[in-house]
């Protein structure tokens, strides 16, 4: 339902009502309010009478299944999405970093690097990334990831972070006015120092709410885990509330992983929010 | 190499933007002490100039010496040359991130491997000279476009240049904040400190400046004392310059 305003037709200066209608604009308005209220109002007695709420209740929201998962959910599941996505996080920014600055490098070559890894891993499905993880024992025979699952979880999530990371980062870099460098450079310092005292810090400030919008959307992708394989001592909310469905038969653990990833998801799009807000303001 | 050493010594400098020739073949020298006055119309090419003096801008030909270094020079260490230059920018440039205090204490800290007390030290003694000793902790933005100005005075003294370069330093001021910005330089004027100033004071060139300089279309067009450029220009493009500048209302279109 879209509450289009209405389109005034050309009438004279008087406001005469176009031919046809006989409506001013005003009470148009109105009609298409209230048949967007009746429609709500159908939705929701259709709702009540059609669905099986009994039914509903029990696959869902079943007490005793809820209970089964109770130190766990925290004490292993949430703790470990937390790992992985925290871990992703802060390699997908160290890397995203070295992307970025490789990307404004006077150097052609290492643009060319940046770009490449940049539009690739930009281009392809997060799930794809990890099932080469998977499969990259076959290709590397002798290989191995550092760390055991978790090493792997946070490799393919700072595969996938690094390259959204890097083109954040990069917009922030080039955010910090021109005359920040040219006023380091004329105290004497080298362009590294002044990129790392002067610019990087600068940059970071500004590209701190949609970092931490990645870092949500990171958090999220931490599910994709569940493919590495990931069990015991390992599983994250997904995975665990998966398993847990499975067992008992019933969609409660589905729910409850669900209410847990929007416990923290939701506060932090709220700070983000907020920062960017007040990063408006001060700016 | 010169045997006598001038602060600046500027040869044949020529500076392209791809096509756009900004600079066609500058020369002049300012020598220890002398403050110099850098006067024309916009686009004339003075913040260029000004910048290739610390090479911001690298010249596209011709040399640069400041106290008998070339900074043109392929193989000079470019940031060791800039410590011994301050340059004071139209839009301030202070570190928005720092508190006056870190903004005057980083490049000594950094650069000149001060202690920080020693950095400390000074940062206070020049936020003194400019009036702004009770605004070390405030943050850039909570001052004003003056104080900010002084600000980057101080910053750029704290490192002992011995050479102050100043890009329209006072432009970018409401009028009332330009007083205070004018006074600090001419106090440093008078301290002995060599100076070269792009700036639109008149007052100020006249009575401070031992040298104006009139740019036009990226050469200099005349050069002498404020009493001469200012007070009896020779070449029409000065006087046309001088009239729109001095008396803006009564402009020939
Ligand atoms: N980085 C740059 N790239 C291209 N053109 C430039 C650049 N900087 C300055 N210019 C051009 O050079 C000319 C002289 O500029 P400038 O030295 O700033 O003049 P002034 O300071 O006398 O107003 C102007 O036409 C300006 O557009
Ligand atoms: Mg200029």
């Amino acid at each position: 339902m879209t509450d289009q305003p209405i389109k005034a037709e050309p009438a004279g200066p008087g406001g005469t009502p176009p031919a046809g209608t006989g409506l001013s604009p005003r009470q148009r308005q109105q009609i298409s309010r209230a048949v967007q209220y009746v429609v709500l109002v159908a939705a929701a007695v259709a709702a009540v009478l059609f669905v099986d709420w009994a039914s509903l209740a029990q696959n869902f929201a079943k007490a005793e299944v809820a209970e089964q998962a109770l130190p766990e959910l925290f004490t292993i599941a949430l703790k470990n999405t937390l790992i992985y996505s925290v871990g992703g996080f802060f390699f997908a920014f160290l890397f995203g970093l070295i992307l970025a600055l490789m990307r404004l490098s006077p150097v052609r070559p290492y643009r060319w690097l940046a770009i490449a890894y940049i539009e690739i891993f930009r281009g392809l499905p997060a799930l794809l990334i990890f099932l080469m993880i998977l499969f990259l024992p076959l290709a590397l025979p002798g290989f191995e990831v550092p760390g055991d699952l978790y090493g792997q979880g946070i490799l393919g999530l700072t595969i996938v972070g690094a390259a959204y990371m890097a083109e954040t980062l990069r917009a922030g870099l080039q955010a910090v006015p021109k005359g920040q460098m040219e006023a380091a450079r004329s105290l004497g310092m080298s362009y590294g120092r002044s990129m790392t005292t002067i610019i990087i810090p600068q940059a970071v400030r500004i590209v701190i709410p949609p970092t931490t919008n990645q870092f949500v959307s990171l958090l999220k992708d931490s599910s994709l885990v569940l493919f590495l394989g990931v069990s015991g001592e390992y599983v994250e909310l997904t995975k665990f509330g998966n398993d847990l469905a499975s067992t008992h038969a019933n969609a409660t653990p589905i729910l409850v992983v669900g209410v847990t990833y929007l416990l923290v998801t939701i506060p932090l799009g709220y700070l983000a929010t907020r920062l960017e807000k007040r990063q408006g303001k001060g700016r | 190499m010169t045997p006598v050493s001038h602060a600046v010594e500027i040869r044949d400098l020529h500076k392209h933007f791809g096509k756009l020739e900004v600079l066609r073949g500058i020369d002049f020298t300012v020598e220890p002490g002398q403050v110099v006055c850098v006067i024309g119309p916009s686009g004339s090419g003075k913040s260029t100039l000004l910048r290739c003096v610390n090479l911001l801008e690298q010249p596209t030909a011709g040399k640069v010496f400041v106290e008998g270094v070339e900074l043109t020079h392929r193989d000079v260490d470019l940031d060791a040359a800039r410590r011994r230059v301050g340059m004071v920018f139209q839009q301030f440039n202070l570190f928005p991130h720092m508190t006056v205090l870190e903004n005057v204490t980083i490049a000594q800290r950094r650069v000149l491997k001060r202690g920080k007390a020693e950095a400390e030290r000074i940062a206070r003694d020049n936020l003194d000279r400019v009036g702004l000793s009770e605004k070390a902790a405030s943050y850039p933005a909570q001052l004003s476009g003056g104080q900010q100005q002084r600000v980057a005075i101080a910053r750029a003294l704290a490192m002992n240049p011995s050479l102050m370069l100043f890009d329209e330093p006072t432009s970018a001021l409401d009028p009332e904040l330009v007083g205070d910005v004018l006074t600090v330089m001419r106090k440093l004027a008078e301290e002995g400190m060599t100076m070269l100033v792009v700036t639109h004071e008149m007052a100020f060139a006249r009575e401070v400046a031992d040298r104006v300089v009139f740019m036009d279309g990226g050469v200099i067009v005349e050069d002498g004392p404020p009493a001469q450029v200012i007070g009896s220009p020779q070449h029409e493009r000065t006087k046309s310059f001088l009239r729109r500048v001095l008396d803006p209302t009564h402009t020939d279109v």
